[in-house]
């Protein structure tokens, strides 16, 4: 797609790869932080990093946006919050988890009483990006990662699991 | 001035019992939770003291085997630029005290943290509700012998290994 174009030529591609690429190139995540965490997630969006360059732009509503990167620590007062917004987000959506907070408790593992252990109890998750803080390079090495997931997802129905249910029925 | 001589001020103008703690370095007055109000709008209007400030309100919980709890006022006086500790002990089972909210609206918050971290309840708060947990927490988390509950909405509390 970068090459090139004259005028008035024609691009052949498949609707998958095309929706793939628009889908991995045009990749808002709503805007919201949590923790300590948010402030790396802030830091990958300066010039330094610059997130703008893979099309990462926060939105501000979640109908908007088709990921959520839970960064930081989710307390059982959020969770209420992260499940409703997560709900309100329009497919496909996706979520990365940033830093071990989100992941499975982190510092608060033991005595956090107030602490969901693990985002991934409340909303399915695709990435999980491990550190505390995971520096900005992780977070684009955990957006890389998902971007690499999407190129490989199809609007074909799996034929191959189809074809194993009628062999079971037969 | 002294905490000493705080204290002897107080006594003076307010029929209040009052004991002075000088053994850490910080010093102490000790007052009877009943009487918190009354001392401290004292300590706010009497001319001499002005203390305009609550830096701070703490809740302590001793935990059961000495079945006490506290609560620690740090005031400040701009203007004299003094400073003074008050201390009130509360008995586990039954904790209340009245509110100071009526003397520094700066106590609202802080009792309400108090109250929700802690457990004790302020008579007269205008709006005590729980601060930093959701409302339909269960128990207060900072008593000594807190259990957390084990489900919260639907999600397990503890961190389970596989
Ligand atoms: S993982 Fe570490 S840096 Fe991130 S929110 Fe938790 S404590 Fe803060």
């Amino acid at each position: 797609m970068d090459q090139r174009f004259g005028q008035g030529e024609i691009v052949i591609s498949k609707v998958d790869d095309l929706i793939n690429w628009a889908r991995l190139s045009s990749f808002w995540p709503l805007g919201f932080g949590l923790a300590c965490c948010a402030i790396e997630m802030i830091t990958t969006w300066s010039s330094a990093y610059d997130l703008d360059r893979f099309g990462v732009i926060p939105r501000g509503t979640p109908r908007q946006s088709d990921a959520m990167i839970i960064s930081g620590t989710v307390t059982f007062k959020m969770a209420d919050r992260v499940r409703r917004l997560y709900e309100q987000m329009a497919e496909p959506r996706y979520v990365i988890s940033m830093g071990s907070c989100s992941n499975c408790g982190g510092p608060y593992w033991e005595h956090g009483y107030n602490v969901v252990k693990g985002v991934d109890r409340i909303i399915p998750v695709d990435v999980f990006v491990p550190g505390c803080p995971p520096r900005p390079e992780a977070l684009i090495g955990g957006i890389l990662k998902l971007r690499e997931e999407i190129r490989k997802e199809t609007l074909m129905a799996p034929k191959a699991v189809e074809r194993l249910l009628n062999k079971q029925k037969a | 001035m002294t905490t000493e001589d705080i204290a002897q001020l107080i006594q003076d103008n307010v029929n209040v019992e009052v004991t002075v703690n000088t053994k850490q370095p910080q010093h102490e007055i000790l007052i009877k939770n009943t009487d918190i109000e009354k001392v401290c709008q004292f300590l706010k209007n009497n001319n001499q003291l002005m203390f305009d400030n609550l830096s701070c309100l703490t809740g302590i919980d001793n935990g059961p085997k000495a079945n006490t709890m506290e609560v620690v006022y740090n005031l400040y006086s701009i203007t004299k630029s003094y400073r003074l500790t008050i201390k009130v002990m509360l008995d586990r089972e039954k904790p209340t005290l009245p509110s100071v909210v009526s003397v520094w609206n700066a106590a609202n918050w802080h009792e309400r943290e108090a109250y929700d971290l802690v457990g004790m309840t302020f008579e007269n708060h205008p709006d005590l509700r729980r601060i930093l947990s959701p409302d339909d927490w269960e128990g207060h988390p900072l008593q000594k012998d807190y259990q957390e509950q084990e489900k919260y909405h639907g999600i397990t509390v503890k961190y389970e290994r596989d």
